[in-house]
């Protein structure tokens, strides 16, 4: 089970409102290496693993990243909020808005709705813990492309918070990856 | 900074810590110096959360302690800027 804290995990404060900077970092939460697929890879990933520290790992990383996908969402409500139509149509925001209107809905930057096609739970511990490790260097350089594009401090922040992040889940993954290897060879 | 939010950083850092402590113990279970870390850190974090809850209003429901309102409802939530 889980159960939730009324706080973000680190916080966001958004003074300016930017529609086009939204449409961007919105790949971080439907996209194909965002943080919702990142929760469900791990949390499904967990019941097939045969190792103690990896089942904690992926239920402990799995959880983290449900509060990433909160924080992005926060990230995109506040760039979001209180728009007129004449910014909503200047930054090419009004291609989500006439689906959407503002509400958080998880697309891909380029449109495309989320899809679980996005990760993998294959059942084997050394595929899986491989799998982690790429995707967590996949979001890493989607978040330094982020950081390429965001000039607003307010935004930056944050996101460089969810960088440093994906450096830590990826170290602890290699980590599993080492404990299992260690594992499986000692039975040759 | 007002010292609402001076506090819930203070319980952020300590969950940070917590987090972080918590993600190296799953590798490393049996890390004398992280596990007497993680002791240190929780205690401070539970001191810091009851000041919290018991100034501000509850963090999870059942921290609800006003007899006549259920305030875990109130604003702000998280997403909303403060």
């Amino acid at each position: 089970m889980w159960q939730y804290e009324k706080k973000l995990q680190y916080p966001v404060n958004i003074k300016n409102p930017n529609p086009k900077l939204a449409k961007v970092i919105i790949t971080q939460l439907g996209g194909p290496d965002g943080e919702l697929a990142a929760s469900l890879r791990y949390l499904n990933q967990r019941f097939a693993m045969p190792y103690a520290e990896v089942k904690g790992l992926l239920t402990d990383i799995g959880t983290e990243e449900l509060a990433h996908v909160e924080m992005i969402s926060a990230i995109l409500y506040q760039l979001t909020k209180g728009l007129s139509i004449e910014e909503i149509k200047a930054s090419g925001f009004d291609e989500y808005f006439v689906d959407h209107t503002t509400g958080i809905y998880p697309v891909a930057a380029s449109g495309e709705p989320f899809t679980a096609a996005y990760f993998q739970s294959k059942g084997d511990i050394i595929t899986d813990l491989h799998e982690n490790m790429a995707a967590e260097q996949k979001a890493r350089t989607t978040y330094d492309n982020i950081l390429r594009l965001a000039d607003d401090p307010d935004v930056r922040d944050p996101i460089r918070f969810l960088r440093q992040r994906e450096i830590v889940h990826y170290q602890r993954f290699g980590e599993g990856n080492r404990t299992d290897s260690n594992i499986l060879t000692s039975y040759h | 900074m007002n010292e609402k939010r001076k506090l819930l950083n203070k319980i952020r850092q300590y969950d940070f810590t917590l987090k972080e402590l918590n993600l190296y113990l799953d590798t490393h279970p049996n890390c004398p110096r992280a596990l007497a870390m993680f002791r240190k850190y929780k205690q401070l974090r539970m001191n810091a959360v009851n000041e919290y809850v018991s100034r501000y209003g509850p963090l999870m429901p059942e921290q609800n302690n006003d007899a006549d309102h259920w305030d875990w409802i109130d604003d702000p939530w998280p997403w909303e800027r403060s």
